[in-house]
């Protein structure tokens, strides 16, 4: 069972003023819930973001920074009034810092269920490399 | 009236009794539940009730909906991917496990006509009120 005490942190978190980067769109701005593990060949992001497509996530890299960026559109059933509300929708942002470990060449994105799942493959290390003597 | 009250008041009693009303009142926000998981919201009109949730990363499979009367249950589980020998976790923020959460709607469903439609990891449930708790309009009879 999820306990109560996680409860609280499972309520969506807004995201503060981005950097002092203006916002040109209204509407509020939800930093994404992201778990991120480390394998031997990659590290994996994967972000709650219900209410999105594929086609709303815009995902940027630049320098060092990988940004996930998503437009929401408010779901509201068909012909209802709001009675009770306990989530808001928003738009989804969230920054990361890479490592220069990461191969930014090959990063991979998927979307299934309102989730992101980034693939992130690191730089294989340089191999040693075997050099033959030819015999002359 | 006010000092008469004052004076036959036992000081030790009506602490105990007031301890006894704060315990009453924070049992009372514990088991009628407060937000619980997931976030819902519930929509409505004259004719149905609609609630909508956010559960990303569930697939339709595993999520339960039940109806008795007026009461709506959600039940699921989303369970954590398993990581290999070496593998480790930097963040998790995510939750995994089970969830339940039942919730009062405004009136009694039919539980018949009952419409679920999951997409991008948001939940919409459909519910039309029973036949027999719509209000019936009476007319009025000029003699």
């Amino acid at each position: 069972m999820i306990a109560e005490k996680e409860k609280t942190s499972l309520q969506k978190r807004e995201a503060e003023t981005m950097n002092s980067v203006e916002r040109t769109r209204s509407g509020k701005v939800f930093v994404p819930a992201v778990d991120i593990f480390e394998t031997d060949e990659a590290v994996v992001v994967v972000a709650d973001m219900p209410g999105t497509t594929e086609k709303s996530i815009d995902i940027t890299l630049e320098q060092h920074v990988l940004t996930i960026q998503a437009k929401v559109e408010p779901h509201i059933p068909d012909g209802f009034d709001l009675q009770y509300r306990e989530y808001e929708t928003g738009d989804y942002q969230r920054s990361f810092n890479l490592t220069d470990s990461i191969d930014r060449d090959k990063i991979d994105a998927a979307y299934a269920n309102g989730v992101l799942t980034l693939q992130l493959p690191k730089i294989e290390p340089a191999k040693p490399k075997k050099i033959q003597v030819k015999i002359g | 009236m006010f000092f008469r009250d004052i004076l036959t008041m036992d000081p030790v009693r009506e602490i105990d009794r007031l301890q006894r009303e704060m315990n009453r009142l924070f049992e009372g926000t514990t088991s009628s539940g407060r937000r619980g998981y997931p976030a819902v919201n519930i929509w409505s009109n004259p004719e149905a009730a609609a609630v909508t949730a956010e559960l990303p990363g569930y697939d339709p499979g595993d999520v339960d909906i039940s109806i008795v009367g007026e009461m709506l249950t959600i039940k699921g589980r989303r369970q954590q991917p398993e990581l290999n020998n070496g593998d480790h976790y930097h963040r998790r923020e995510r939750a995994y496990g089970d969830f339940e959460r039942s919730l009062r709607l405004p009136f009694a469903i039919d539980s018949n006509k009952v419409e679920a439609n999951f997409k991008n990891g948001m939940l919409q449930i459909l519910l039309p009120r029973a036949e027999e708790d719509k209000p019936k309009k009476i007319e009025i009879k000029t003699s």
